[in-house]
Order: structure tokens, then sequence, then C-alpha cells
């Protein structure tokens, strides 16, 4: 909602001509199986997991923002 | 005397085909010309020649739209959750405010993180920038934009300056400077041009390129020093929201979202869109790759996030709950990809389990809707910013 005016999709034929080509060019791209692309990210996760901070935590003292901070006496 | 009106037979060179005939007037494109009775006939029916061509091509793209659908169906042999059921499953999740970054005097826009994981910059609807050390929670630098609602702001690669922007309708670049008697706004360029507000903008790997998406329809990629405009991108039916560029290994494209509900990625040196994708209700207010660059998620005014894998092409998980009825503004992975941050319109952050499609963990805090959300570059914590005024580091 609010949004600004952005570009119409018309029913010229110049723009149903570029959209049907697009849709060859997509429709010609080179795919693989979901189970093979799930088990790929699963991998990833995995393998990256122990580095991950926000997931696994690390050893006391060496996230500085989880670090009391020093106050400083003016 | 009679009321009659008589029709006046203009004799001459016909408009269109330069005979001398009896001319008609036709009207076309609101202008008045004279054609024989021929030409009419001839203008009749090209008329109507293009429009059995506009139909004709009308139904090849639904035919085309409906292969696709056929040919991605066809390797949906599985569900993420049912390939991750082996993996362990998450235990709880200690997440607190670590941080309140206070200064804004309105809604938090935009932020992003400096290379160096400490500094941030954001920016805020009442037109200012500012630069935060996190650690400290002190303001570096400040300016004052000369427009309200600065929607989008990105770190340089190198630390040493920032690029923002908003309802000026250009993204500009101030570079970062030491010098407590320089003012930030003397040095200010002005990159990007566009015809309507800026989004969104992304420096790429260096200092010298940035990334503009605009409520304008389009994306476009700019050189800093010349202001030059580089490529540009069209294709969204409707103001682009979001951009996110693929981890640097993966190479030169970028993930753009809009009000069209569509995600469409680019191939930055053609200008051309290599997929795209329309699975959400609503709005798409933020893309972000999987750390891998082989995926990317999404989060919608549609109040659901989804997770779109390139190789398989197509949408492999929804991140959703009848629970959450608001929109998400903005998602973040964490460094192994295992956890999405999402910020959402009714002032909460969810964090999902990408791999099995659950929630883990409901982060409270904020007052406001949050607007903008960024894991730090090591992933040891990540920055929520809210239209409550302040940003917050969690961890």
């Amino acid at each position: 909602a609010g949004r600004g005016a952005g570009m119409s999709s018309g029913g010229s034929l110049g723009t149903m001509q570029r959209l049907v080509e697009q849709l060859k060019l997509e429709a010609a791209v080179e795919r693989i199986k979901v189970s093979q692309a799930a088990a790929e990210l699963r991998q990833y996760c995995v393998q990256n997991a122990c580095k991950d901070a926000l997931l696994v935590g690390v050893p006391a003292g060496s996230n500085p923002f989880r670090e009391p901070r020093s106050c400083a006496l003016l | 005397m009679c009321d009659q009106t008589f029709l006046a037979i203009v004799f001459g060179p016909c408009d269109r085909c330069s005979r001398e005939k009896p001319l008609r007037p036709v009207y076309i494109k609101s202008e008045q010309l004279s054609y024989c009775s021929i030409c009419v006939e001839m203008m009749a029916t090209e008329g109507l020649h293009e429009n059995e061509t506009l139909a004709s091509l009308k139904n090849e793209a639904e035919s085309l739209k409906g292969k696709l659908e056929e040919e991605r169906a066809k390797l949906h042999d599985v569900e993420l959750h049912q390939v991750a059921e082996r993996v362990e499953a998450l235990g709880q999740f200690v997440m607190k405010t670590r941080r309140t970054l206070k200064g804004h005097g309105n809604k938090v826009l935009c932020m992003d993180w400096c290379k160096d994981k400490r500094r941030i910059v954001s920016s805020s609807q009442d037109g200012k920038v500012i630069v935060w050390d996190s650690f400290t929670t002190n303001k570096e630098h400040a300016v004052t934009m000369p427009c309200t609602w600065v929607m989008a702001c990105a770190y340089a690669p190198s630390g040493c300056a920032i690029a923002c922007g908003g309802l000026d309708n250009k993204c500009s670049v101030y570079p970062l400077t030491f010098d407590k008697n320089e003012n930030m706004a003397a040095k200010k360029k002005s990159v990007a041009m566009h015809t309507n507000y800026l989004s969104a903008c992304s420096f790429t790997n260096s200092d010298m390129q940035i990334l503009t998406a605009s409520g304008d329809g389009t994306c476009a990629l700019w050189d800093v020093e010349s202001g030059q405009l580089l490529q540009s991108f069209h294709g969204h039916g409707a103001d682009v929201l979001c951009l996110d560029l693929a981890p640097s290994e993966t190479g030169n494209t970028f993930v753009s979202g809009g009000c069209d509900k569509k995600a469409m990625v680019w191939d930055m040196r053609s200008g051309q869109c290599i997929q795209s994708f329309e699975t959400h209700d609503s709005d798409i207010n933020s893309v972000r790759y999987y750390p891998s660059g082989d995926a990317f998620a999404s989060g919608s005014d549609d109040a659901t996030c989804r997770l779109y894998d390139l190789r398989a092409d197509r949408e492999v998980a929804i991140y959703s709950k009848e629970s959450i009825i608001f929109g998400a503004s903005s998602v973040d992975f964490s460094l192994s990809g295992r956890l999405l941050f999402a910020g959402y319109n009714d002032y909460t952050i969810n964090v999902w389990d990408v791999l099995k499609g659950s929630r883990v963990s409901i982060l409270f805090g904020h007052e406001n809707r949050v607007s903008t959300l960024r894991v730090s570059p090591d992933g040891t914590a990540f920055c929520s910013g809210s239209w409550d005024h302040t940003l917050r580091i969690w961890a």
C-alpha cells in the first residue's frame, strides 16, 4: 500500500513479444532434482555449523557482544 | 430552409496511398487523417491483424508458463524438510538484545554492517544517516540528507564510504572522514538517478560500483566515480523493493524482489533476467542469498518467508504459521545457512530452522515494526532496525 507507480505491464505487441522471448529463455534453464538440491543445502549447513556463532554459540569471552562492557568511571 | 447536414465529399490525395480519390476522415491516435475507401478497409483489417497477433502471443505466453511449471514439477521429487529429517534438531536458543542504538529521531528504515564486523550505518525517515560503533554504541558520523524517507543505505567494502538514498530518487555516496572539522555533506557525490524512490542499494565487491533498486520498476548498475549508468535491468512490472548480490564465489548475479510479487535473478553483465519466481501472494520486501549462493530467501507482505533453490529452479520451502499474519519486512541467514532471521510488521523477529521449516524462536523487544535486519559479516550477531527509532544488536 502507498507505493509509487511502477511500470505498467501493457498489452502492447512489443511487451508481449519480449515476454514470450523471456519465457522461452526461462523454460530452457537446466534444472536438477529437488532431492539433489536439498541434499546440497543440507550438506552446506552441516559442514559450516561449527563456525556459526549464532547457531552453536562461541566460547565465553570470544563474542564481543556477549562480553560485559567495561564501565568507565568519569 | 432544411436542417439537413451534408457530408462534404473531399477529393484529393489519400494520406496513406497518395492516390487521388474521394476521401473520408479517419482518426488515428487523436489525429485526423483523410483516407480513400480502400485504405479505410485496409486499416480496419490491419487493426484486426494486430489484435490477432497479440492474442496468439498471449496464448503462447500462457502455454510457455504452463510448460515452465510442468518442467519444474517433474523434478519436485521430495520436500526439503524430508531431506532434513535425519539432521539433528536445534536446541533452545538464548538470543537477547546486547546493545540498543538510540539516536534516530524517527523510524529506522535501513541498516548495513561494515566489513570490520563492528561499524553499522543506518538511515531514517527523518533524513538522518548515522554511522555507529556497535561495540560501544557511540555515533561516529552523522549526516542529514536533503530528503525524508532515506529507505536505503549501504557500507562500502573498504569501510571508507557509505551510500544512501530514498525519496530524492538518487543514490549518493559520502566518503567517511575522521577529520572532526570536515563537513560530511560537503563531499557528497550523486551517483544514481532514478525516476522514482530509491528502495535499495548495495556496493558490488568494490567501492567502484553500486547496484540500485527503485520504485520506478528497474534496477541499475552505476560507476561511482563518473556516475555513469553501466547496465539497467528491466522486467519487474511494479516497484522493486529489494536486492541482494550473490556471494562473490558464485559470480556476477543478483536477485531482486518487487511489488509485482516476483523475485528475479539477473546477469549483471548482460542485463538479462536469468530466472524468475512468482509464488508469493503479495509484495516481496526482502531477498537474501543463502551463504552458498545456491538459493535465496524472501520475506513478503503475505506473512510468509520462502526459500528458492536456483539449481532446482523452484520454491523449496515456505516459512509460515497461521498465527503469523503480518508481513515480513526483512530476512537474513546465519553463517551456515541453518537459521533464517526474519523481522515482521508485528514488531517481532522470528527465527526459522531453514532445513526443517519450523520456527525455533521468537524474539520480542522492538516497540514497533521491524523494518531492517542484517547478520554481521562474521555471524557473531545480527542487527535489527525498527520504526520505534532504535536499532538492536542480538547475540
